[in-house]
């Protein structure tokens, strides 16, 4: 009972801000315009409307290109630099770990119209329009985006590799491990865990991703669409892009099919990587 | 310390009851009269309407008070339905044209205002933003259009010995000049935005090609496809921009075009009176504006002079009377000559001319009496279907310019989205 009173603020909080609207979402994907039932006709649009199903997997294809850009190079960077702030003699590494950390704190908005000015061809430091062109737009967006963000999986890598006892590593050094050779034989293993952690807390942020591209590019995504991704698809759809007005059936329907994208990749990476990744108690 | 916190919190929470409380007698009818809200999106002309309309109209009906509530422009759309479907909306509702204000309309959400004093000074494409598809009923009083042209400095116009042109062959004249001397950017443009190039250079030069509303009215009636001659000539010409256009175009904005010709880096930028306010403040040379040139000398002129917002009375408001006094109002001449004259570059939609002081905005508005009015092409029913017209044409057209659609696949994209779901006569 009093279990239950103390999780009442949270669950009743979640319940109707998360689960409720969740819930009300998928059920206006059921639903056409006016708000009469038609079953699953709208993903029968979404999916089988040549001019719709274009639109989603070309959204999808770009989500996933966006993401890869976070996988491969997010954490790479972000566990080299955890590693880098655990050296021993590095001086003023609270002042790096603050700097890197400070754009993760930004509003996406400044980030979006200060990286837009920087990479602008009149007044910014590459004469390349690098997002006005299909091939290097959304190549371009994701590394502002990894910019943005690679301050969380250095966080969490850092505090991942400081807990990690010294006598291991020492026992390493003691058996003529090199430097090199004790972070991939020791630390790295321990580390792979919380690789997984951060790549779904990624993927899950992925998908969802909106802000940057709309700050950036504007409802359109543009140029041609490249930069669409799930999250500006769902929002011209419902909300109507410049001219037109949004079609809230449609964009619930969206909405929903991302829900079912980001659960698979969910289900994905327990069933596939969890179980394979083995933890050790330290 | 605890004890002034606390004290603190009290106090500021009875200020907001207090505030809230106030807010209450104003929002009612007291003894003062009746206040009207009025819902729009141009937040950017708030303070217009606070100094300058209301007081002009509260001074002739001490009964009525007005407040403008202007809600940002990109939430207007869902913000105002919202409202509407709530009961919460203002009484008098800021008009977008076309099929936004149409699904209100339709909707139960506006009222007709055909039996208006006033509404016979305004003529067909005045109405067209706001009436329904069988022409038998307005529902918003139209307010004001904006008229599209290009800008030009003229200081280098005058150090290269230019003269503004009138054919499509004389301005690619003057942008080899210009391009030639190589001290200005021939077109101070860019294809990052798309919007400006679908609305003001293809929607803009266009109607010269297509002859106004006829060609406008031949697409709705199916008579005429974007493949014809008339329809790719404007997307052909505008395919050779791209090179008078600064380095990197293909990233700039609208706000970076604008800054770029106000620092007078750019001989000439494609634009609409709605750009007037921003470059009389900011820019230090003198400005001229040139109309679309025509194809070929001596051919009839037409100018995009597109109905912009209107204003119309929530039908579910408390205050009907007192919203059609007001209405009436907004379509008298008082009101166009005031709003004509704080707002310059948004010109009133009556039928009898309005004299603005402004000179830029004069020079736009001259036009009309030269050359015919028509409306962006794919603003009235044909945008209302999936794919939209609008979003094909953002793509296509600024795809034309980047180099990376050609005209005529670039129209032939624009016909087939366009069949997908279009059946004219409908």
């Amino acid at each position: 009972m009093r279990a239950l009173v103390f999780c009442a603020p949270a669950l009743i909080l979640y319940t109707t801000f998360m689960v409720w609207p969740l819930l009300q979402s998928l059920r206006f994907a059921l639903l056409d315009r006016t708000g009469e039932w038609v079953g699953l006709d709208n993903f029968r649009t979404l999916f089988g409307d040549p001019l719709w199903s274009h639109r989603f997997w070309r959204a999808l294809r770009q989500n996933m290109v966006f993401f890869l850009f976070h996988c491969l190079v997010q954490n790479p960077v972000g566990l080299g630099l955890a590693a880098l702030l655990t050296v021993q003699r590095l001086r003023g590494a609270n002042i790096y770990r603050t700097l890197i950390f400070v754009p993760t704190a930004l509003s996406v908005v400044i980030v979006g119209f200060a990286w837009r000015l920087i990479l602008s061809p009149l007044w910014g430091i590459v004469e390349t329009p690098l997002l006005g062109r299909t091939s290097t737009a959304l190549p371009t967006l994701s590394l502002i985006s990894v910019w943005q963000w690679v301050g969380i999986p250095m966080i969490f890598f850092y505090a991942t590799l400081i807990s990690i006892p010294h006598e291991l590593i020492d026992a390493s050094r003691v058996d003529g491990a090199s430097a090199w050779r004790t972070f991939w034989r020791v630390s790295f293993p321990l580390v792979l865990p919380m690789l997984g952690v951060i790549t779904v807390v990624t993927y899950i942020a992925n998908m969802n991703a909106f802000d940057l591209v709309f700050t950036v590019q504007g409802v359109q995504a543009g140029p041609s669409s490249s930069t669409d991704l799930l999250g500006t698809l769902f929002y011209r759809t419902a909300y109507g892009s410049v001219q037109g007005g949004g079609d809230r059936a449609m964009g619930a329907t969206v909405a929903s099919a991302t829900f079912g994208v980001i659960l698979v990749g969910l289900l994905v990476f327990f069933l596939g990587w969890r179980r394979r990744v083995r933890t050790y108690q330290l | 310390m605890r004890t002034t916190r606390l004290v603190a919190t009290g106090a500021a929470a009875m200020l907001l009851v207090a505030a809230c409380g106030s807010g209450d007698e104003k929002s009612g009818g007291d003894d003062n009269g009746v206040t009207l809200t009025i819902e729009s999106w141009r937040s950017d002309d708030k303070q217009v309407w606070d100094d300058t309309i209301i007081p002009a109209f509260e001074e002739g009906h001490p009964d009525i008070h007005l407040k403008y509530q202007p809600t940002a422009p990109t939430e207007y759309n869902a913000a105002l339905e919202n409202k509407l479907d709530g009961g919460e909306a203002g009484d008098i509702i800021a008009c977008r044209p076309f099929d936004i204000s149409l699904e209100l309309y339709d909707a139960g959400h506006l009222a007709a205002v055909d039996d208006l004093e006033g509404m016979d000074a305004f003529g067909d494409i005045a109405r067209s933003g706001w009436i329904t598809d069988d022409g038998s009923t307005t529902y918003c009083v139209p307010i004001a259009s904006v008229i599209h042209g290009f800008y030009y400095n003229k200081e280098a116009f005058d150090a290269l010995n230019l003269q503004v042109p009138e054919t499509m062959a004389d301005f690619h004249t003057v942008l080899d000049a210009i391009a030639q001397d190589g001290t200005y950017t021939p077109i101070a443009q860019g294809t990052g935005d798309q919007w400006d190039i679908a609305e003001v250079d293809y929607t803009g030069i266009g109607p010269n090609y297509w002859k106004g509303e006829q060609g406008r009215q031949a697409i709705i009636d199916g008579q005429a496809k974007f493949t014809d001659t008339a329809y790719v000539a404007p997307l052909e010409e505008m395919a050779t921009w791209g090179r008078y256009m600064p380095n990197g175009f293909e990233a700039l904005t609208n706000d970076d075009s604008k800054v770029f010709f106000a620092n007078g880096d750019g001989a000439i930028y494609p634009g609409g009176s709605w750009d007037i306010t921003g470059f009389e403040r900011d820019a230090d040379f003198d400005i001229g504006v040139f109309k679309p040139p025509v194809p070929n000398g001596g051919d009839p002129c037409y100018i995009s002079d597109h109905v912009d917002i209107g204003m119309g009375m929530n039908a579910d408001g408390d205050h009907q009377d007192e919203a059609r006094t007001f209405l009436e109002w907004v379509a008298s001449k008082e009101f166009a000559e005031l709003y004509t004259n704080a707002l310059p570059g948004f010109f009133s939609l009556r039928d009898d001319p309005i004299s603005v002081d402004d000179e830029l905005a004069n020079e736009f508005v001259a036009w009309r009496d030269d050359c015919e009015s028509t409306i962006r092409l794919p603003s009235q029913k044909l945008n209302r279907g999936e794919p939209a017209l609008w979003d094909e044409l953002y793509e296509v057209s600024s795809d034309v310019v980047n180099g990376t659609l050609t005209p005529a696949d670039g129209a032939q994209r624009l016909q087939e989205g366009l069949d997908a779901w279009y059946t004219p006569g409908e």
